[in-house]
């Protein structure tokens, strides 16, 4: 500190802070990099001053002998401690540095940072997790074993060589009798679509940087006409580019409507020129990682392209209500919307609400069994992630995924309707990078499907984030990979090509990962929902609670 | 592995033809159990056609039980078969107090009600008796229905055969379901023994059906009174194939549309498959996994055949004009119609149902790619 300086409560040094950086002088070459590359300048240049005591030897001190002390100045990093500059431990310092000589590093103690982010009353805000590492195998899916090997009794299957019809229904499907008469009498039955069980979940266009989206669309356009892999992804709140929404391609998109209805003017004025039906509409309640709160796109992100498509005015934060203003009661104007939104495709396209995990979800399944429209029920579980939120609606609000899932669905066993209303889970698959694993245990305690976001982001652009509070920086549109900024200088760091191959790698990989594991259960011919005899846990009350066998 | 064994005949045959069919398959089953279905009755029965025949295994104290309860809802005895037994049963098969195979007259109050009703009723007794005999472990009753025979006990086929005499001028049927194994896979328990029974449709499995849990909750909520048991992974396949025929109305060539549906690609290009499609999605709980080859019998008598979509199992028809036969193996079927032109054996692969009427002219071969036969 100066000698003029003055100690606020908020003043921190750096080891107050939650990442430090760490910088060698001997390494560095000063080119500058990483003070370039910050995205949050939390680094800066530095000129130090250092002294040298230079002692002369005895015989030559004498009268005119002057000071012994040396003063010289070096440049290098200094890491600025105010909070508002905190290091996020992105590393992108080091990723740029020639000599490796700068990294952040943890602080090996809880940090005092958490206490000042919140200047000017304004709580923390941040985009990327929950920030709930499980300690490596500790998260109830990851612990979830699969238990039944057909082997001696029965022959396995070959993952490799035998056939797979690994693919789910999302739609609204009648039971038999009633199908088949309807079939017969040439009536209505709803659209019902047969998809890939991974569905890449809802991150908007603004969200997500426009390198980002082509991305995955094009990997999802791949999967879809070279390989014959129905993969959907859904758009989140943020409307859709209007070339894609007069392409063919908007058959593999799941266009997702909630509180703030954005982007819907483009979409509803595009439907005349519609070459194909969408997937699916979406209609978002919530979202996992924030229920309770709406989404929320901050103003640094709302430029030109994104405002134009989503209907509004560039430059301002775009937070949707938590709530769908003109909802009032699920047995009346929830049923409308769905209604209305059947309305605008000629009731050709499904219709589905997503909620966030929550204790309240039986009381909604409950009540979409009896509209005879809705075409599932999508669960955002606790972990899911998200563009911005409140850190304290992401770090403690919401259910987990696993036991809302298997409720819901053991409650349609109960009514006879498991194939009636399929169930997505989303929402924590893949937190710790075994993302085949978490989707098949979620398929089989009920899910009809899987979404995942968070997964895709790290695999398929190199998003850096973890689960120990690292970047979390989507918010402000700062991402140092370019995935969530709408900054041109950003996101041309991203290559959509690679995007798209990356996208490409990780489905094909969790094919077949997701066959080497319902191979040995003895299933080929369908996906294994519900099919919790394979299952098993070694916690007795996990096991309990998601009723499958206990394993020790 | 077990090993199925299933007859059609113009002449009634005795039970003893598949017992011993069996026996020359014994390499393939470890001879824990049988289990035999006779319909098409022969003899003193086929007089009988409309009287609905109990089969069970009773204690005394069960039949006292039974007695009570059949009177209590106005069930007279018409006829029965006496199953006199040695003192000693073979290695493995308990002393039974009875082996019941009984034909009543229905109730007066019975008279007048629709086929439907009175086969409902029919089902909704032979599981209240299952109910009762379960809670005092006093009863086993597998089937009450006409012109329909059920024999089931543990130990090896056929020792168990010549234990129960069924070598009985009385047991004499025309078509004949065997199985030769007990369940392995859960516990040893009659009911579940092959053949499964509901509403005079019968089947019996060789296989595991790895879909076996979702598919019972689906059956189980389908509120349909017989959809119970369970005892073991097979007995699905008997109520898919109830379900099929009875709840859907559709013919069992539908049968393997829905356990084993075709690939899109196939359903695309096939004449049926907007209707295929449906059946599909509608019924994607019934769809089975695993190994399995399905033998049954139909309430008209006849009988059929399907396969896994992989074909692991092994079966093959074949026969001669009148008579004609299922069997896991070739020498099954050899040691049971020994003079037939062996070109025409047919082993069915992975899309076919084979079909022999009840007329028993032919053997009738439905693959999956042909068109279906006109809804009604």
């Amino acid at each position: 500190m100066f000698a003029n300086g003055s100690i606020s409560p908020s003043s921190l040094s750096v080891k107050d802070l939650l990442w430090q950086v760490q910088w060698s002088k001997e390494k560095c070459t000063l080119c500058g990099r990483c003070t370039a590359v910050c995205p949050v300048q939390a680094i800066e240049l530095g000129v130090h001053r250092k002294r040298a005591v230079q002692i002369p030897s005895l015989a030559n001190i004498g009268p005119a002998t002057t000071s012994s002390n040396v003063y010289s100045v070096y440049h290098g990093i200094r890491q600025k401690t105010d909070p508002a500059y905190a290091c996020v431990g992105c590393a992108m310092c080091n990723l740029v540095c020639p000599n490796g000589a700068i990294i952040p590093q943890k602080s090996d103690e809880i940090d005092k940072q958490r206490y000042h982010i919140n200047r000017g009353g304004q709580p923390r805000t941040r985009g990327g997790r929950r920030n709930a590492p499980d300690v490596l195998n500790q998260g109830t899916l990851d612990r979830i074993k699969f238990t039944r090997i057909s082997m001696l009794t029965d022959p396995a299957l070959d993952a490799g060589r035998h056939e797979f019809e690994l693919r789910t229904l999302l739609g609204r499907i009648l039971p038999p009798e009633e199908n088949l008469k309807l079939y017969r009498e040439q009536g209505w039955i709803p659209p019902v679509r047969e998809i890939y069980p991974l569905i890449i979940g809802s991150m908007s266009f603004g969200a997500l940087s426009p390198n980002m989206w082509e991305g995955l669309q094009m990997g999802v356009a791949y999967l879809n006409e070279e390989l014959g892999m129905p993969v959907r992804m859904c758009t989140g709140e943020g409307g859709c580019p209007p070339r894609l929404l007069r392409s063919r391609f908007l058959k593999y998109t799941i266009l997702q409507i909630a509180s703030g209805y954005f982007g819907w003017d483009e979409i509803i004025h595009a439907l005349p020129e519609m070459k194909e039906d969408p997937c699916a509409i979406e209609i978002k309640y919530g979202q996992g990682a924030k229920p309770g709160d709406g989404g929320l796109l901050m103003w640094y992100k709302v430029n030109k392209l994104i405002a134009a498509i989503r209907g509004v005015p560039p430059g301002v934060s775009l937070p949707s209500p938590p709530t769908h203003q003109t909802k009032y009661s699920i047995e009346e104007a929830v049923a409308k919307m769905i209604q209305s939104m059947y309305m605008a495709w000629g009731f050709r396209v499904p219709v589905y609400p997503k909620i966030s995990g929550t204790s309240t979800a039986l009381a909604v399944l409950n009540n979409l069994t009896r509209n005879a429209y809705a075409a599932g029920l999508s669960i955002c579980g606790e972990d899911g992630g998200t563009g911005a939120a409140y850190s304290v609606s992401m770090d403690n609000m919401g259910h987990p995924i696993a036991s809302n899932i298997r409720d819901c669905y053991l409650n349609l066993v109960r009514l006879g309707k498991q194939n009636e209303i399929p169930i997505f889970a989303g929402g924590g698959a893949g937190k710790n990078g075994k993302l085949a694993a978490n989707a098949a245990a979620l398929i089989m305690l009920g899910a009809s499907g899987v979404q995942t976001g968070k997964y895709l982001m790290q695999a398929a652009a190199g998003c850096v984030g973890s689960e120990s509070d690292r970047c979390n920086i989507c918010n402000i549109g700062q991402c140092p990979k370019g995935i969530t900024s709408q900054d041109p200088r950003l996101y041309r760091r991203l290559d959509p090509e690679k995007v798209a191959e990356r996208l490409v790698d990780v489905f094909l990989s969790f094919d077949v990962e997701l066959r080497k594991i319902v191979a040995p259960l003895g299933r080929s011919t369908s996906l294994p929902i519900g099919m919790s005899d394979a299952l098993a846990i070694d916690d007795y009350n996990s096991a309990q609670r998601l009723n499958i066998n206990y394993v020790v | 592995m077990c090993r199925l064994f299933s007859m059609t005949s113009e002449e009634p045959q005795s039970p003893i033809v598949a017992i011993n069919a069996l026996d020359v398959m014994r390499e393939g089953h470890d001879g824990s159990g049988v289990g035999l279905f006779l319909s098409d009755l022969g003899g003193t029965f086929e007089e009988l056609k409309g009287a609905p025949i109990l089969s069970g295994i009773f204690t005394n104290e069960g039949m006292k039980r039974l007695d009570q309860f059949m009177m209590n809802l106005g069930f007279m005895t018409k006829h029965k078969i006496s199953i006199k037994t040695p003192k000693t049963p073979p290695p493995l098969t308990p002393k039974r107090d009875s082996y019941l195979i009984r034909a009543y007259e229905y109730p007066q109050s019975w008279e007048g009600l629709t086929q439907a009703e009175i086969e409902l009723r029919l089902m909704q007794t032979r599981v209240q008796l299952r109910r009762m005999g379960e809670e005092h472990e006093d009863m086993i009753v597998y089937s009450f229905w006409p012109d329909v025979i059920m024999i089931k006990e543990i130990g090896d086929p056929l020792k168990v055969a010549e234990y129960l005499g069924l070598d009985h001028e009385e047991l004499r049927a025309r078509v004949i379901l065997a199985q030769g194994r007990q369940n392995t896979n859960y516990a040893i328990n009659l009911y579940a023994c092959h053949p499964f029974f509901v509403q005079g449709i019968a089947s019996m499995t060789n296989g595991e059906n790895t879909a076996f849990v979702p598919i019972r909750e689906f059956l189980q909520s389908r509120g349909f009174p017989g959809y119970m048991g369970y005892q073991s992974d097979s007995e699905v396949f008997t109520h898919i194939a109830h379900y099929t025929v009875n709840r859907l109305g559709l013919g069992i060539e539908s049968y393997k549309h829905i356990i084993t549906p075709l690939q899109d690609e196939d359903l695309m290009s096939h004449p049926d498959g907007e209707f295929l499609k449906q059946l599909k999605h509608t019924c994607r709980r019934l769809i089975i996994d695993g190994p399995n080859c399905v033998m049954g019998r139909l309430p008209d008598n006849s009988i059929f055949l399907v396969q896994d979509r992989k074909k692991l199992r092994p079966a093959v028809a074949g026969g001669k004009k009148g008579i004609f036969v299922f069997s896991s193996e070739m020498c099954g079927l050899d040691v049971a119609i020994p003079d037939r032109d062996k070109s025409k054996d047919f082993q069915p692969m992975h899309l076919d149902t084979v079909i022999i009427p009840s007329d028993r002219s032919e053997v009738r071969i439905c693959s999956q790619m042909d068109p279906l036969a006109l809804l009604h």
